[in-house]
């Protein structure tokens, strides 16, 4: 105290900054981050929302960078993903889900265009992989050793890459020069792809060829068939070989009236091959109802509009040449197809049967502790079969057949392959919490539905095998990325910083997010419940 | 000396946004230029009101405060003076002799605000000095017991902007009711007992209302909820000379019996049930209204406060509840507080 005061003045002017009011909270916010549910169920593990985030601010190059860490063909994932990140995308609850796929595509198109390259690998492990196919899960577990430093040969049985992306997804929904180019980029990574050379026995390669491990990935290309009494000069062909055909030089012959028999994405994908080659009729008889039809929605609507048509609850009991008899089902409580006893005749050229694959398991014979359970390949946590060294992924395996799941498979396998060429365990990083919508305050996200791509017109759809589904620009791409809700991870929003009554909230500057104050947070929420994306969480001050 | 001068507030540029969906709403937007951001999204804000003040967790008016006087000194280049009245904002701020204030501030008395911002406007004027004045107080010192002061300063076109941090009630001296309180609310003199327990229907005033009628330059309404807009009308508002008046409602997590995190749902609710009108008006019309952008009934404001809680009590819906409906909606019919089809929220 000085003794210079005005009148009735006694002590010096003080500031409130010597009242720490954080010894009143009995609580404390905390920046935390959530697992996005795009994230979590993406098959192919990709940090969506994180490379969204640098598409956002209009940095392709970072965003597809950050994309190829998990998925090596963006191109084609924004082309074939049946895009269950879309499905779980908080989004949808307020306006529609963020357009994620498309979002892919225009940055695996741009990466191409751009003619963007993957980082070099790191120095040499000194280890040998061999892969067995060059599908989408051979391809994807080749680039991942090959970035983490070993020498990684494909042994491939057909002539060219990508296994069923290539001889089974119809170049409409899978231009051939878009997979080229992304493979060619795995390629350059220092893969060697030996086309032509099936493996016979799997063991006997590795011997010969001295490698340190190998995973399989040999996809499920033998059609399934089924008994079906034919007569006369019926055509009965199944889908695996027709769409195979349609990459040779001699494109099948179907005729005019076509059947496809069954109800998944390739009889639609046959179907749709079918009237592009000229058939007046595509046909798709299943046994089943539509909402039973194991094809996804919009892929049916895009064969119901380019003029396929569909025969519900119907089997398929005879073929005589030009035509075949179909008995019409019921399904009874138990939602299973039975027999009526009511029969119908349709007019055929052809019946192409698409009743699902099996796996070529021939290259496996005699290798010992190896499990084959219903026709594919039983493997651990860590993707390896019962014999050591060998790892199995994509349809081979037991789950579902997708680009996408074969994709993840790759990327899983070559973490634990990497490991175990170590003499180590992989271990994941423990998953956050997710970022489920009820953690969100979706008050703060403006209004802007989906962008739609644009479709080809059905006239030419129909008489071409040109791109139905068109991508987007770059203007509405980062439209679409900027709808991005970022649940569960800070972007920055300046909520906390600004909705604080306290002045606690440090605002570090652009990039570096925020930090608490405890000397003056009392701890009272409102950031934690005006945070947009749910990445403040309170929790219990020990007292 | 009122010729009001026509300029954009930052915060209007902000408002117009329609490709950033990310964030449109939030303080901050990382994907848009400095000069769009709001102040309090700025790493060099004054924080006018800064940290270690004694208010209560989650406190609406410490934080309409902050948020207002922080844009009015942005506004002046931090060549102003605030006035405060008696209540909250004064008694949380300088417990002597400690202050959290970082501007010149004047305190003198519960009801005379407005009266000392017109001297010290005047002693500006004397001394040739551009420095700008605000008064502000809470809705006591301001609708009640500063009243005359404040009629006085309008009808006088005094150069002041007084902004009137309203809680709905002397919270500071344990929560009586003010001529601002809502129907049904509980009070220390409005108590949850008898007949009609809380606050009676029919009292009160509107304060903004009678501003307007002073034909005044400009009179606006804001809420802590919506920090575009309350930027945008107080750098509006030190863009004009003359008398001015802003109303800002800023929930009490104490005296409406809410927990401290809600303040700002509180303050957004208010405005989405139409009970709390967002409105600006210029010389006694009305210019701008803020449309409600999510329409809720009364009810999701009311549940949240202990001071409603009697209305919820019985087997039977309370009628007072469906009286609050009307008040909700009798504002947003005279309002327009809803878009059209063709209008944009």
């Amino acid at each position: 105290m000085t003794q210079n005061h005005p009148f009735a003045i006694t002590l010096d002017v003080g500031t409130s900054l010597v009242n720490h009011t954080g010894s009143w909270r009995t609580v404390r916010p905390e920046y935390v981050h959530r697992l996005p549910p795009c994230n979590h169920a993406c098959p192919a593990g990709e940090d969506i929302q994180g490379w969204l985030a640098h598409a956002e601010g209009g940095d392709y190059e970072a965003a597809w960078r950050a994309l190829v860490q998990n998925n090596p063909l963006p191109a084609v994932m924004g082309r074939v993903c049946y895009h269950p990140c879309e499905g779980a995308c908080n989004r949808a609850q307020i306006d529609s889900a963020v357009g994620i796929n498309s979002v892919e595509r225009f940055l695996g198109d741009l990466a191409i265009e751009k003619g963007w390259r993957f980082d070099a690998p790191p120095a040499p492990s000194g280890k040998k992989a061999l892969i067995v196919g060059a599908g989408p899960s051979g391809l994807s577990a080749a680039y991942h050793l090959a970035r983490l430093g070993h020498a990684v040969t494909i042994r491939e049985a057909g002539p060219l890459p990508g296994g069923m992306m290539r001889f089974g997804i119809p170049k409409y929904r899978l231009p051939r020069e878009i997979l080229d180019a992304e493979v060619q980029r795995i390629c350059a990574l220092g893969v060697t792809i030996e086309y032509n050379s099936k493996v016979s026995n799997i063991r006997d390669a590795m011997r010969d060829g001295g490698f340190d491990a190998a995973f399989l990935a040999v996809g499920a290309h033998i059609a399934k068939r089924a008994y079906i009494p034919a007569a006369g000069a019926a055509k009965v062909l199944d889908a695996v070989q027709v769409l195979r055909s349609m990459e040779g030089e001699d494109k099948p012959l179907l005729g005019r009236r076509v059947v496809v028999y069954g109800g998944g994405n390739t009889a639609i994908d046959v179907a749709r091959t079918a009237r592009r080659l000229g058939a007046e009729e595509a046909v798709i008889v299943y046994r089943r109802t539509r909402e039973k039809m194991p094809a996804h929605d919009f892929e049916v609507e895009e064969a119901l509009e380019e003029g396929v048509l569909m025969k519900w609850l119907s089997t398929i009991k005879n073929v005589d040449g030009g035509s075949i008899t179909v008995e019409k089902m019921a399904l009874d409580d138990k939602g299973f197809p039975q027999p009526t006893g009511e029969y119908e005749t349709l007019e055929a050229d052809s019946v192409i049967l698409a009743l699902g694959q099996d796996v070529d398991l021939s290259l496996l014979e005699g290798v010992e502790g190896l499990n084959v359970r219903d026709g594919v390949v039983e493997v651990g946590p860590n993707m390896m079969t019962g014999a050591t060294g060998i790892f199995a992924g994509g349809d081979m395996v037991p789950s579902e057949r997708t680009v996408t799941v074969a994709v993840g498979h790759g990327k899983k396998a070559a973490r634990h392959i990497d490991a175990w060429l170590r003499g180590q365990t992989y271990a994941p990083a423990p998953k956050h919490e997710i970022a489920s919508f009820d953690k969100l305050n979706a008050w703060y996200y403006g209004e802007a539905p989906k962008t739609v791509r644009p479709t080809l017109e059905v006239a030419r759809r129909t008489s071409s095998f040109d791109e139905v589904v068109k991508g987007l620009d770059e203007s509405n791409a980062l439209y679409e990325a900027r709808r991005c809700l970022s649940c569960g991870n800070c972007f920055e929003c300046d909520n906390c910083y600004g909705v604080c009554p306290d002045n606690s909230v440090v605002k570090l500057g652009p990039g570096k997010g925020f930090e608490f104050n405890y000397d003056f947070c009392k701890g009272c929420g409102v950031c934690a419940s005006e945070c947009p994306c749910g990445a403040i969480v309170m929790t219990q001050e020990a007292i | 000396m009122s010729e009001a001068r026509e300029t954009l507030a930052p915060g209007e540029a902000v408002q117009r946004l329609k490709f950033y969906q990310k964030g449109t709403f939030t303080v901050g937007n990382r994907l848009v230029g400095e000069d769009e951001r709001s102040v309090q999204a700025s790493q060099d804000r004054s924080n006018a009101l800064t940290c270690g003040h004694r208010a209560c967790q989650g406190c609406g008016e410490a934080l309409g405060a902050r948020y207002a006087i922080d844009a009015a000194m942005r506004a002046t280049g931090k060549d102003m003076i605030a006035v405060n009245a008696t209540g909250c904002l004064e008694v949380f701020t300088t417990p002597y002799p400690e202050t959290s204030w970082q501007l010149p501030w004047v305190h003198s008395l519960f009801g005379n605000a407005a009266a000392v911002a017109t001297g010290v406007a005047a002693a500006m004027r004397v001394k040739n000095k551009r420095t700008r004045v605000v008064a502000q107080g809470g809705d006591g010192g301001t609708t009640d017991i500063g009243f005359q002061c404040l009629s006085g300063m309008f009808e006088r076109n005094d150069d002041v902007l007084y902004i009137c941090y309203d809680n709905e009630g002397y919270m500071n001296t344990g929560v009586q009711r003010s001529s601002a309180t809502p129907p049904a609310a509980r009070t220390a003199t409005t108590p949850a007992v008898g007949d009609e327990p809380g606050n009676v229907f029919g009292t009160g005033k509107s304060v903004p209302k009678i501003a307007v009628a002073h034909n005044i330059p400009y009179v606006a309404t804001a809420t802590v909820a919506d920090l575009h807009d309350l930027e945008r009308k107080v750098t509006k508002a030190m863009s004009v000379h003359g008398a001015r008046y802003i109303q800002i409602n800023v929930p009490c997590p104490l005296g409406w019996g809410a927990a401290s995190h809600d303040t700002i749902h509180l303050a957004r609710l208010a405005v989405e049930c139409g009970l709390y009108p967002i409105f600006e008006a210029e010389h006694g019309r009305i210019t701008h209204v803020r449309k409600i952008r999510k329409q809720v009934p009364v009810t999701d404001y009311l549940k949240r406060q202990r001071r409603f809680a009697h209305l919820f009590k019985g087997d039977r819906p309370d009628p007072r509840v469906a009286r609050l409906q009307a008040m909700c909606d009798a504002n947003i019919a005279d309002y327009g507080l809803v878009a059209g089809a063709d209008e944009e929220v």
